[in-house]
């Protein structure tokens, strides 16, 4: 973790320290550009999203770019309703829903789901079979575990989230989710309920760990960025900006952005691993 | 006098059109939900647990969710600010009186996010570590939290409702030698009654259509609760969770059933309120 916390700060000095002007051109084309962007979805995408639309704007405070949550659903939702320019998604749209709306995905970066635990939690390894009995609600306290003798407290996702369904496919095998599960609505808000809750277990994008949560490996693997990119970690999936149509004007130059080489240094500055 | 049948008119107008509104609305939502109701699914969806993966979509959780919290909120609420209005208005030394009724006053525009942040840093872990029991985001932390949300609003109906009382019925209860506490209990609170009743209506109706405190607070789990401290997802919650879910699917159709019901809840309250407050004041 703190070599994790050196190597970001040692990369913003670098970008501090004039990288900025070797990258510059990757910024030009909104110099002369004015107007706005709407960007909804998935919540995973939101500290890049966040992080390109800050430079962005601080170069050229004549365009707006706005960006919420929803999750991936509402992302798909928007965008193919023509709500917003952009909407995000932590997993593929189906084909049923490209159709529908006539999307076109950008893909630009992959991330590992991973579970996690209250910090203080002994418990840092887990098997599949363990997180399904967790999950289903048949394997009730942590103590079975080798962790202390307290209930579970199990932390899921709404029905918008893409980081849920993959979790539930790749990790669950699509298997039961207990009724009494407690709902969340963000990956932001799994990450603060779990590092509030010391028997709790919920899953966040592996963008989003921090010290604030511990992150828990399973069969053997733990959830890195390393492994994810490996394939060794295999709760994974893509992170896509899907636009209705092909992207236009100011549209298509942030999504241009996100796959340069800029681009690519904030996806990697926020945890995730960028493709192409 | 032309300029004044305009104004007439308008007025009318507005009534209307907010009077049609409400109405509209509620056609609109039985309209979407009749597929459902039509199916003769609506005894399972009213009675059923709600679990997608075995295509069960009731909402009965759901329901009970919301009734618990309001009626908690409610019933932490109501005594709170009766004892708040009665001092601000009939016990409290003028200054600290007006003092107070400022602060209830700036407290009614504190944004609900706000009320739920602080429930999630503050009261969450609280209510975990003093019940050793669950997560802390439970029916218990919702309503605490609602009851100060609703607190304020009816602080300010109850303040009205006290102050709007004639000051000669109390100097003539004073008169016949009542205490200040025979005073409220014979004369002030039966005169205010109505008001009174107004302000517990509307505290009511906003614990029931509260989304972000139960959403924040409550835990959102579909179980039925067995006690307070377990956690439950009240109907707006449910509609906040769901409202992302495809249009086509089972889950987005029950929505407009959930609405319906939430819909029908609070008129219902207004209309039992209305009703006690009809009735004539019997003076002991």
């Amino acid at each position: 973790m703190k070599m994790k916390r050196t190597c970001i700060s040692i990369l913003l000095l670098w970008f501090a320290c004039g990288a900025a002007a070797a990258w510059a051109g990757d910024l030009d084309p909104f110099r002369d550009e004015s107007g706005a962007i709407k960007i909804s979805g998935g919540t995973a995408h939101i500290p890049v999203m966040k992080a390109a639309a800050d430079l962005i704007m601080q170069l050229n405070p004549k365009i707006q770019i706005s960006i919420a949550g929803g999750g991936s659903g509402v992302g798909i939702k928007q965008v193919g309703e023509g709500l917003v320019d952009i909407g995000n998604s932590g997993r593929k749209p189906t084909d049923e829903e490209i159709q529908k709306y006539g999307l076109v995905l950008h893909q630009w970066a992959i991330d590992g789901v991973a579970v996690v635990v209250h910090p203080q939690n002994p418990v840092k390894a887990l098997t599949s079979e363990q997180l399904k009995a967790i999950y289903a609600g048949t394997m009730t306290n942590w103590k079975a575990l080798g962790g202390p003798d307290k209930a579970i407290n199990i932390y899921t996702r709404d029905e918008a989230s893409g980081t849920r369904e993959v979790f539930w496919e790749k990790a669950l095998a699509k298997g039961e989710i207990s009724p009494k599960a407690l709902f969340v609505a963000s990956n932001g808000a799994m990450k603060t309920a779990v590092a509030q809750d010391p028997n709790a277990i919920g899953y966040v994008s592996v963008g989003h760990i921090d010290d604030s949560v511990a992150a828990v490996a399973l069969d053997g693997v733990a959830p890195t960025l390393e492994n994810v990119k490996d394939g060794k970690y295999k709760i994974a999936r893509g992170l896509f900006s899907n636009t209705k149509g092909a992207p236009q004007g100011l549209t298509k130059k942030f999504i241009d952005f996100i796959f340069s080489s800029q681009g690519r240094a904030l996806i990697v500055e926020q945890g995730f691993i960028p493709v192409k | 006098m032309r300029s004044e049948r305009c104004m007439q008119s308008a007025l009318a107008a507005a009534a209307w059109i907010s009077a049609a509104a409400a109405v509209l609305i509620f056609l609109f939502m039985a309209v979407l939900g009749w597929p459902l109701l039509g199916n003769g699914d609506l005894m399972q969806v009213l009675c059923g647990p709600w679990s997608p993966m075995h295509h069960q979509y009731g909402i009965r959780p759901m329901i009970l969710g919301t009734l618990c919290i309001a009626s908690l909120a409610l019933a932490l609420a109501v005594p709170v600010s009766l004892g708040c209005a009665v001092f601000i208005q009939v016990t409290a030394p003028k200054g600290l009186g007006r003092a107070l009724h400022h602060l209830v006053r700036l407290m009614t525009g504190i944004p609900t996010v706000v009320y739920g942040f602080v429930g999630i840093f503050l009261l969450v872990p609280l209510v975990r570590n003093l019940s050793g029991h669950g997560a802390g985001l439970s029916i218990l932390s919702a309503g605490l939290m609602l009851s100060l949300l609703i607190a304020p609003t009816m602080i300010l109906f109850f303040v009205q409702g006290l102050a709007a009382v004639p000051q000669s019925h109390r100097q003539a209860a004073c008169a016949l030698g009542a205490t200040p506490v025979q005073q409220l209990i014979y004369v002030l609170l039966p005169q205010a009654r109505r008001t009174l009743l107004a302000g517990v209506v509307l505290g009511l109706g906003r614990a029931m259509g509260d989304t972000l405190i139960a959403l924040m607070l409550a835990g959102n789990s579909v179980a039925t609760p067995q006690s307070i401290l377990d956690p439950t997802r009240t109907l707006t919650a449910h509609i906040a969770l769901i409202i992302a879910a495809d249009f086509e699917s089972p889950e987005f159709r029950t929505l407009f059933i959930c609405a319906l019901i939430l819909y029908l809840m609070t008129t219902l309250a207004v209309a039992v309120m209305r009703r006690l407050a009809a009735k004539p004041v019997e003076i002991p």
